[in-house]
């Protein structure tokens, strides 16, 4: 080991395994009714990829990736708006008794 | 907003994400979880849009006005029964979402800081490919699915000779061009890539067969994780990495509880060609005797029951007799019997599917119960009320080796003191096979749609 200074990419791998263990442990934990919502949540989250679609479309001039990047966004935007919506409207109707 | 601002913030939003799942561990601390990650995700896009790079806005309002708007409306509308099509088209999305911002990277690398066009780094460009190919694995697959739920093509698997090698050969086709890819950069390569990566997405879903499509909802929920943080990686962006480990396992984890569901191992899954022979009467053999019975039967029965245990399956929402049977839970409940309900993990088309159907008709879900928690119950219990279920109360799987569904766990009706099935025909389930239950002394067959059949029962109570 003569490298004195540790390769981004590694940094980037220890966050990545390090939150496979972690939604490894939280998706043990949640609830077997709640599998449908925890679906429809992940759907909603993973939409996150939203943030390399706005850098896309960001820029002034426009270009192919511009337009790829709106596309994408439109996408983006349809899983958030419409994953977190259906969660929450799952998640209404999960009532006790009475 | 400067670097190390924007990375503070993104991991924050990375958290956030993290508590929305922990929150699913109770329907108490649900709402605050989905909260949760609508906040990490204000903070992710609100971060990302104060960039540097980020200059022009009109497009991207645009584009989340319109894509809200459909997403709102879609979520407003959507029937809890169609919930597993909804699941596969929202993936196609993700899957897609990731392939063009893979373009994009591709196409303009000087806005995502990995190079100019011609001199990508070539680990960002193994990043590009994989985000790619694994995102549009996730679209095509999707789309096959999504038309097998919405019932646009025939849910049956569609199996050929060498199908296996064909697709092993895509694949090997595939990492081969991705060499290539990442040592010329060459965009002809990125999108032949694409398009075989497509075409695999078709050819794993195809073979898979309607009884199997929990399992491959969950595989493809699993996939777009992995796909995202393909992107995350390219992108240097932790936001994206956190949230596509945490959705990657927890597709990973929802797949081995559904094939578990049913005890088949994820290869035999995979490799598809399962529950070809669909609704078929029992095969061979004379015609046996079964007792049937009439909704003033079966309502005698059941409110003269202490404690009754009702096993909903698929059969049921197809039927739409969800908010009939609560009404006839409640006015059981009401007159003093003990009412609950069993849920078989693969009783609906997705993972907890079932719960929700319940829910949504007012079934309180403290009355709602697993596998493992009610099986032991079916002994102490004086009615057991099928409606809509079949091959998860099938008792050969726990006696005959030779059975297709041996060894799946299966709901223990059989044990109840009376057995009340409510179906259309004594015809088979998906797994194509009889069900001895149907013909026990203690049973009592009760042809007629499940919807009709409740809404009559009620009124004999």
């Amino acid at each position: 080991m003569e490298a004195a200074t540790v390769d981004p990419l590694v940094f980037r791998l220890t966050i990545f395994v390090l939150a496979v263990f972690v939604g490894y442990y939280v998706v043990w934990s949640v609830t077997p009714a709640l599998h449908t919502p925890l679906m429809s949540v992940t759907n909603a989250i993973s939409s996150v990829i939203i943030v390399g679609a706005l850098i896309a479309a960001g820029p002034a001039d426009l270009s192919l990736s511009k337009v790829l990047g709106f596309v994408a966004v439109v996408l983006a935007a349809v899983n958030i708006f419409g994953g977190f919506a259906v969660t929450q409207r799952m998640l209404q109707m999960f009532r006790r008794k009475g | 907003m400067g670097a190390n601002l924007s990375a503070v913030a993104y991991l924050i939003a990375g958290i956030c994400f993290v508590m929305a799942l922990r929150g699913l561990s109770s329907p108490t601390t649900a709402r605050a979880g989905n909260l949760h990650g609508i906040a990490g995700m204000v903070i992710a896009g609100a971060t990302t849009l104060a960039a540097p790079g980020v200059l022009s806005y009109g497009l991207i309002l645009a584009g989340l006005v319109i894509g809200g708007a459909i997403g709102t409306v879609i979520a407003i509308k959507i029937e809890m029964r169609a919930m597993p099509q909804l699941v596969a088209a929202f993936h196609s999305l993700v899957g897609m979402a990731a392939v063009l911002v893979a373009a994009a990277a591709l196409y303009q690398p000087d806005a995502y800081g990995i190079g100019t066009v011609g001199t990508i780094k070539g680990l960002s460009l193994v990043e590009m490919s994989l985000g790619a190919v694994i995102g549009t694995v996730t679209f095509s697959g999707s789309v096959v699915a999504f038309a097998k739920l919405q019932g646009m093509v025939g849910g049956a698997p569609v199996v050929f000779p060498g199908q296996h090698w064909l697709n092993l050969a895509i694949g090997v086709a595939i990492v081969a061009i991705g060499v290539r890819f990442v040592g010329s950069e060459s965009h002809g390569l990125f999108w032949l890539m694409t398009a075989l990566a497509f075409l695999v997405g078709v050819l794993i879903i195809v073979p898979i067969g309607g009884a199997d499509m929990p399992v491959v909802i969950s595989m493809l929920n699993s996939y777009s994780g992995w796909a995202a943080a393909g992107i995350g990686f390219t992108l240097e962006n932790s936001a994206l990495i956190i949230t596509g480990a945490l959705v990657g396992s927890s597709g990973a984890i929802l797949s081995y509880i559904m094939c578990k569901g049913m005890n088949r191992s994820f290869v035999s899954v995979i490799l598809g060609g399962f529950g070809a022979a669909e609704g078929v009467v029992a095969a061979g053999g004379p015609a046996r005797p079964v007792k049937s019975g009439s909704a003033e039967d079966a309502a005698f029965l059941l409110k003269n029951a202490a404690s009754v245990i009702i096993v909903p399956g698929y059969g049921m929402a197809v039927a739409q007799a969800q908010h009939a049977l609560r009404e006839m839970g409640d006015k059981l409940t009401k007159a003093g019997v003990k009412v609950r309900y069993a849920i078989h993990p693969v009783a609906g088309r997705m993972p907890g599917h079932m719960n929700v159907l319940l829910a949504e008709a007012n079934v309180p879900y403290d009355q709602v119960l697993e596998l493992e928690a009610i099986n032991s119950d079916f002994r102490a219990t004086d009615v057991a009320f099928v409606i809509g279920a079949n091959d998860v109360t099938n008792p050969i799987a726990k006696t005959d080796p030779t059975s297709p569904i041996y060894g799946m766990p299966v709901l223990d009706v059989e044990y109840a003191k009376t057995i009340l099935f409510l179906k259309r025909s004594l015809a088979s389930g998906y797994a194509g096979i009889g069900n001895e239950l149907f013909y026990r002394n203690n049973t009592m067959m009760l042809f007629a749609d499940a919807k009709k059949m409740c809404e009559d029962i009620v009124k004999y109570l």
